[in-house]
């Protein structure tokens, strides 16, 4: 992809995960590793394919986006701050009692297209509004990322098999394999592998991408859009923590938030790396 | 009139007649269901509007999500299947992807309670109820005859918001008068006055009530019968107001006695109106298979059974 662009989508990821940081610090609990390892492919999404429009969220031509893997929150609604649906400031009262931002998902939320939250039920709703679109012969898409121990859940293949029997090409379901879940690694806890081959299985077009490269993820993207008469299936390779080192690839940064001295080292990393991005 | 020319249909056949009728009216109206178009009448709507009803295969989870989906877009989704499958093996879904956004889904729940019959206790759901009541801004209709369940189906299209509707799969007396007929969603309709004993039932049980009082009446009591079709939100005023005139009150339905119309009736009178009720339904235990009509009887889901009780009550 283009050099500027994709440095500009570097540089907003990096604020994203600034935006991750400060909510889940603030809110003292959430879920840093899982929304730091979808950053970049959500930065992508919002600011260089869907077509969203933050001064009218429900426009009814927008493009969809449901996060299956609501427990990730803080990513959704970092990436929807940084497109300007509400404040920035509003993410340093995420999980606060009486503020905006819930700890899943809410649909009441500026740019939230679904609630989520309990796994394996964004999915569906996705595949809802994608048959919407097909039955209106509406040219909007639908995006939604799934977890890798997500995908655990039955009713995720329920819904892979509804999508690939309605022809719903205009869904692409991206499952962020960063290879942790709760319990330990999902290889351990209960395998979902081979990831590629269930989902061809179930009739769908299947594309690997590295969830940290923007050049790759916009090839993935580029491919989706020219699929016809099935859904796609992006499987993302993707790192959980990926920008904090202490918090890459360590299942205990899965559900807990920082304490003010790991903060402050996680937030002098990112902004080290901002700084190298802008300088 | 003699009982065998009352004209006897199942509610779940109102609810796919009523699909089919008010699918030109609403546009946006389109129906889903689990392989069991057959079974819940939406096949009546499916003949006439193919291109609007979706079946999802045996996979009720992803049906109330698909549902949601589409009422997230402004469409008027029906999801049906029976009411085990919709209230029970559903339920978190229609809780969290339904209930909480409080999204327009419709939700058709049929071959409920233990008329189900044959089939046995695995599909004689009588939990529905109880589950569905206690979602946040969830309505709950469970219509007693044809006219009113093809009128609630209406209703619920008018109303924004998520709604569960209970449909039987036995036919039953159609007492209701088509012309006449107004449903008026969250109001009970009082079908007799009386001053000894208030006989509030819902569903199938309402027709039973009235026959019930036709027969106390030879016996000298005087029942007041009230039907509560919308279980909630409930008509808290109407019930209040037939509990302090007869200061006693039997609850019938076809359910587990904890958590449905009893429990609902008993939550309104313990606040505004403390009174003795005694409820009619099924005695926190599972069904089994044989004739829908002999296990109402068994069960004690009869107009014999509320005689007996509403007697005992009112001679106590």
């Amino acid at each position: 992809m283009d050099p500027m662009l994709k440095k500009n989508l570097e540089i907003t990821a990096c604020k994203v995960r600034l935006g991750i940081l400060e909510g889940v610090f603030n809110a003292k609990s959430g879920h840093p590793g899982g929304s730091l390892s979808i950053a970049d492919t959500l930065t992508y999404l919002y600011f260089n394919k869907m077509n969203v429009y933050p001064d009218k969220p429900d426009e009814p031509t927008r493009d969809r986006f449901v996060l299956s893997k609501g427990h990730t929150a803080p990513a959704l609604y970092s990436v929807l701050a940084q497109k300007g649906f509400f404040s920035t400031e509003e993410l340093k009262s995420l999980r606060h009692i009486g503020a905006l931002l819930q700890g899943h998902p809410c649909i009441h939320i500026p740019g939230v297209d679904m609630s989520s939250g309990s796994l394996g039920q964004g999915i569906s709703a996705a595949c809802g509004m994608a048959l919407s679109a097909k039955i209106s012969n509406d040219s909007y898409k639908v995006y939604t990322i799934l977890g890798d121990g997500e995908i655990q859940e039955g009713q995720v293949w329920e819904a892979a098999m509804f999508a690939a029997h309605y022809k719903l090409d205009n869904l692409v379901a991206i499952v962020d394999n960063n290879g942790l879940q709760i319990d330990g690694r999902v290889a351990d806890v209960m395998s979902p592998y081979p990831i590629v081959d269930k989902f061809k299985a179930f009739g769908w077009h299947v594309i690997e991408m590295d969830a940290h490269d923007f050049d790759s993820i916009d090839a993935a993207f580029s491919e989706a859009e020219k699929i016809s008469g099935q859904p796609v299936a992006i499987i993302q390779k993707s790192i959980k923590g990926k920008g904090i080192s202490f918090m890459e690839d360590n299942v205990s940064w899965h559900g807990a938030a920082p304490n003010a001295e790991q903060y402050a080292q996680a937030k002098s990393e990112l902004e080290a790396a901002l700084a190298a991005l802008e300088g | 009139m003699t009982m065998a020319d009352v004209k006897k249909i199942a509610t779940r056949e109102s609810y796919g007649n009523a699909l089919a009728e008010l699918g030109d009216k609403y546009e946006n109206l389109y129906v889903l269901d689990a392989d069991l178009a057959a079974a819940t009448k939406t096949g009546i709507f499916k003949k006439k509007f193919p291109e609007r009803h979706f079946d999802c295969g045996i996979a009720e989870a992803n049906m109330m999500g698909v549902a949601a989906g589409l009422a997230t877009t402004g469409k008027i989704p029906f999801a049906s299947t029976f009411a085990m499958f919709a209230a029970g093996r559903a339920f978190e879904i229609v809780r969290n992807s339904i209930g909480y956004p409080h999204l327009n889904v419709k939700i058709g729940a049929t071959h409920a309670g233990i008329s189900v019959g044959e089939d046995g206790a695995t599909h004689q759901c009588c939990e529905d109820i109880a589950l569905m009541r206690t979602i946040p801004g969830m309505v709950v209709i469970n219509p007693a005859d044809d006219v009113e369940a093809k009128a609630a189906v209406e209703a619920a299209i008018l109303h924004n918001g998520p709604v569960y509707m209970r449909f039987g799969r036995l036919a039953v007396p159609v007492f209701n008068d088509a012309a006449t007929y107004k449903f008026e969603l969250g109001k009970g309709v009082t079908l007799r006055e009386g001053k000894d004993i208030s006989i509030i039932a819902s569903g199938l049980m309402v027709n039973e009530a009235i026959e019930a009082a036709k027969v106390l009446e030879a016996q000298g009591i005087d029942a007041e019968v009230i039907n509560i079709h919308t279980i909630k939100p409930i008509d808290a005023d109407l019930i209040v107001k037939t509990a302090s005139k007869t200061g006693k009150v039997l609850t019938v339905e076809e359910h587990n006695v904890i958590g449905g119309l009893g429990s609902a009736v008993c939550d309104v009178l313990a606040e505004k109106c403390p009174t003795k009720v005694v409820k009619i339904g099924v005695n926190d235990e599972f069904g089994h298979s044989g004739p829908a009509v002999d296990l109402l009887k068994e069960f004690g889901l009869c107009a014999d059974n509320i005689v007996k009780t509403a007697a005992e009550f009112v001679k106590a």
